[in-house]
């Protein structure tokens, strides 16, 4: 029989106010193994703790019972507190009376009557509970980075910086990102390309840092300092050990009709190419699908002119394995399809743009050189109208609910770049709201509105109708006069909602991360582990966990850095000893198990059994405890019931049901 | 043919995996979501841990529903334990219907971790279908009887 000790907490007013603690403490005193019952304002504190340290002493407590808060808060907490009092850390079970209780409930009595049954489900388990050991495995003393935009670029420099290895993943060509993209960035609006190119030179040139560009991660086992991941090497067509860069292939290449991806589509680029001119690494690749030699098989017009003979058209992917102790996830982000929002005419006139392709207009590299003009007959415009919100704050479902954070900035500062560069041009913006907090951002909206004259409206725009003349008329209206607004614009620009990458679903499923209704990946503890996923190993760098802007984003990765670093500076981990084992008199081998465990977890070997009246030589399963991740999808699979969970055993769990039920 | 019995306080078991739906329960309670105290919750580590049995157990010990909540199909954190959750299931539930225990007086649910709101509106539907439904008289031991 076991000697429990139950301690109640009040956690201030958060328990106390709604449940009647003293009661709850009476009452487990009567539950069967109960010797030790009290209530303290806070458990966790200090003070607390040493209760808990000093009744498993005193009493000589094999079980605790904590009925506190959530255990995925406080679990760790008392573990490792009944540890330091020489009590097996697995022996403390945890009674969530806060969130599934006192905050949920406001009725006293109702409340303390479902205290008290959570009480006894907990004290029930811990009846049943068994010393279990935590084992050790290996940390191998790499890291991946999936993503090579300024989040994880920024990771990576951080890691490498303090003496580990890194590898980055990259799915385009190039490593850059959207940061790349872009002309200027608020609130200083300094160069983008000037601030991200000595980052992107630095990734490549640090010798822990190894990238991968255009290529993609296939596949991911494992789990925490034991990750083993495919990489897939997307063949380039080009030998990048003997290319130049002298970029005379993209010369003279005669397919030249592709979409420019970089470009969002605003012109054309040829089928071998780099993104762009600060490309890294400064090797092109051959797009198969719009190369000429590929399609047809006549041309190779790029081999003929390489000096270098780098061109290599047998090429293949090629699947890069290797073992990682930790990896970050920075895929970033992408701009939402404009489809389903016909008002804003973006598919009909090519004068409607977004806000990155303006982006691009106003570059110097991009489509235009940097000419403020309209895509449709290059003039230049006379009245721009910007749209704010579209599809972010979006209570339908064409759009999104989140506010995506940065389009109030930048749409401040291309309306301030614009009138500041072209002082004729009327600049006229429609908003929800104006959100600009963060150091100088308030500032620099009331530069553009004091300073520059953008004309703000508060309001939404109905209709963007184009017009026979090629003018766009907008239809808006102003809610602070209450009254309809016509603009006849020569230029739209649509400051659309930011969306996670479509791939991180993808991703998110190999790494069995998970995600939320929007796509963004969830944190561990929204406030006090931000860049941790729940899954351990797994980290988050920039905006695949939320929306946010370069310097937020670039502080999130040092903050993944430095978590990954903590991982890796270990040598061996602890690992999680709730794992399935097999009872070998039950067991007869009949594979069962082994066919639903995720992990490859469960062998069979033969073991003589030997019971009353047994003894034999049988086939038995045999579960490798360190690839064991403790699902339990094998104890339910047993048609014998010999496969058990640990810390979860069947006999466990029915106590709860019938402790609940009782 | 629901009699609409005020004072009936149903008996109801909600398993959530540990990963997504009991996060979820967390986020409904720190969101101060309210649910009736009728639902208690058992943490599992993944809903595949759940066995057929102690849902029969539930039912037999007197409970009058029984939900079971686990991560959005494709997000499970051991890759694919909800999907034989969803098979054992939906057996398991069209054999107790057959037994007399009305369908809805069992549930599989898909909470994510960021899900509090959701957790919070099923387990009120849930408590409301349940007292529609009135006690569970089908499927409980005599000998269990208080």
């Amino acid at each position: 029989m076991q000697r429990i000790g139950v301690f109640v907490c009040h956690c201030g007013s958060n328990i106390a106010a709604t449940v009647d603690v003293k009661k709850v403490v009476e009452l487990v005193r009567m539950e069967p193994g109960v010797v030790w019952a009290e209530d303290y304002p806070y458990m966790c504190s200090e003070a607390g703790q040493s209760r808990i340290a000093e009744a498993i002493r005193t009493q000589k407590l094999t079980g605790v019972v904590v009925c506190s808060c959530s255990p995925r808060m406080h679990e760790a907490t008392f573990r490792k507190c009944a540890e330091r009092s020489g009590l097996n850390p697995y022996m403390v079970e945890i009674a969530n009376i806060r969130e599934h209780c006192s905050w949920i409930h406001k009725n006293t009595e109702e409340a303390t009557e479902k205290a008290v049954i959570l009480a006894r489900a907990a004290i029930a388990k811990v009846n049943l509970n068994t010393p279990l050991q935590a084992g050790e495995s290996r940390v191998t003393k790499r890291a991946l980075v999936i993503g090579g935009g300024i989040a994880g670029i920024q990771t990576a420099l951080d890691i490498a910086d303090a003496g580990y290895e890194v590898d980055i993943v990259e799915k385009t060509p190039s490593i850059g990102g959207r940061m790349s993209q872009l002309d200027k960035t608020f609130p200083t609006l300094d160069c983008s390309a000037c601030i991200l190119t000595p980052k992107m030179v630095e990734a490549s040139a640090n010798e822990k840092i190894t990238l991968y560009t255009y290529s993609e991660v296939e596949k991911v086992s494992g789990f925490v300092g034991d990750f083993t991941v495919d990489i897939r090497k997307k063949a380039r067509s080009v030998d990048m050990s003997k290319c130049t860069g002298c970029g005379v292939c993209q010369e003279k290449c005669p397919s030249r009709k592709t979409p420019n991806e970089f470009n969002r589509g605003l012109n054309t680029r040829s089928a071998i190419y780099t993104p762009f001119a600060q490309a890294i690494p400064n090797v092109p690749v051959i797009d198969r699908e719009h190369c000429i030699k590929f399609q047809t098989g006549k041309c190779g017009v790029c081999a003929k002119v390489c000096q270098a003979g780098a061109i290599d058209y047998e090429q293949k992917d090629e699947i890069i394995t290797r073992k990682y102790g930790a990896i970050v996830v920075a895929t970033g982000f992408d701009m939402i399809k404009l489809d389903k929002y016909g008002e804003y005419a973006y598919e009909q006139s090519p004068d409607v743009i977004t806000s990155l392709e303006l982006e691009r207009i106003m570059n110097a590299a991009g489509p235009t050189k940097g000419h403020l003009e309209r895509m449709s007959d290059h003039r230049p415009p006379k009245n721009i109208v910007f749209i704010q919100c579209v599809g972010s704050r979006c209570a339908d479902e064409r759009g999104k609910s989140y506010c995506s954070k940065i389009c109030c900035m930048y749409t401040a500062k291309h309306a301030m770049l614009i009138r500041d560069k072209y002082p004729d041009v009327n600049v006229t913006v429609f908003y929800i709201d104006v959100r600009t907090p963060g150091k100088n951002f308030d500032e620099f909206y009331r530069r553009a509105v004091e300073e520059y004259h953008v004309n703000y409206i508060k309001g939404q725009v109905g209709k963007v109708t184009p017009q026979p003349d090629g003018t766009l008329l907008v239809h808006g209206v102003d809610l602070l006069d209450n009254h309809q607004v016509k603009i006849e614009a020569d230029m739209v620009v649509l400051a659309a909602a930011i969306e996670p990458n479509p791939d991180v679903r993808k991703i998110a499923t190999m790494l069995t991360a998970s995600i939320d209704t929007n796509n963004f990946l969830t944190e561990a503890h929204p406030k006090l582990r931000p860049v941790e996923s729940p899954t351990a190993g797994i980290f988050l760098s920039g905006v695949c966990q939320g929306p946010k802007d370069i310097p937020e984003t670039v502080s999130q990765a040092g903050a993944a850095a430095v978590k990954v670093i903590g991982l890796l500076a270990k040598d061996k981990l602890l690992t999680n000893p709730c794992t399935a084992k097999a009872d070998v008199l039950a067991c007869n081998g009949c594979s069962a198990c082994a066919n639903v465990c995720p992990y490859g977890a469960i062998s069979y070997e033969d073991q003589e059994v030997r019971a009353p009246g047994v003894r034999e030589i049988r086939r038995v399963a045999v579960v490798n405890s360190a690839l064991c991740q403790g699902c339990g999808a094998c104890t339910v699979a047993c048609p014998s019931g010999a496969m058990d969970l640990q810390g979860f055993s069947n006999r466990q769990m029915i106590a709860e049901v019938d402790a609940i039920c009782r | 043919m629901s009699i609409a019995n005020e004072s009936f306080r149903p008996k109801i078991v909600a398993f959530c995996c540990n990963w997504c739906s009991y996060a979820g329960a967390d986020l409904a309670g720190s969101s101060r979501l309210s649910y009736p105290a009728d639902v208690k919750i058992i943490r599992v580590p993944c809903s595949c841990r759940v066995n057929p049995m102690f849902i029969l157990r539930a039912f037999e010990r007197g409970a009058d529903g029984v939900i079971l909540c686990g991560c959005h199909p494709g997000d499970c954190h051991y890759t694919t334990g909800n999907y034989y959750t969803r098979r054992r299931m939906t057996l398991l539930f069209s054999m107790l219907d057959f037994l007399g225990v009305e369908n809805g007086r069992t549930r599989v649910e898909w909470v994510s971790a960021a899900e509090g709101v959701k957790f919070s509106a099923t387990m009120n539907e849930f408590v409301e279908t349940i007292r529609a439904l009135g006690p569970n008289v089908r499927l409980g031991d005599l000998r269990c009887r208080s």
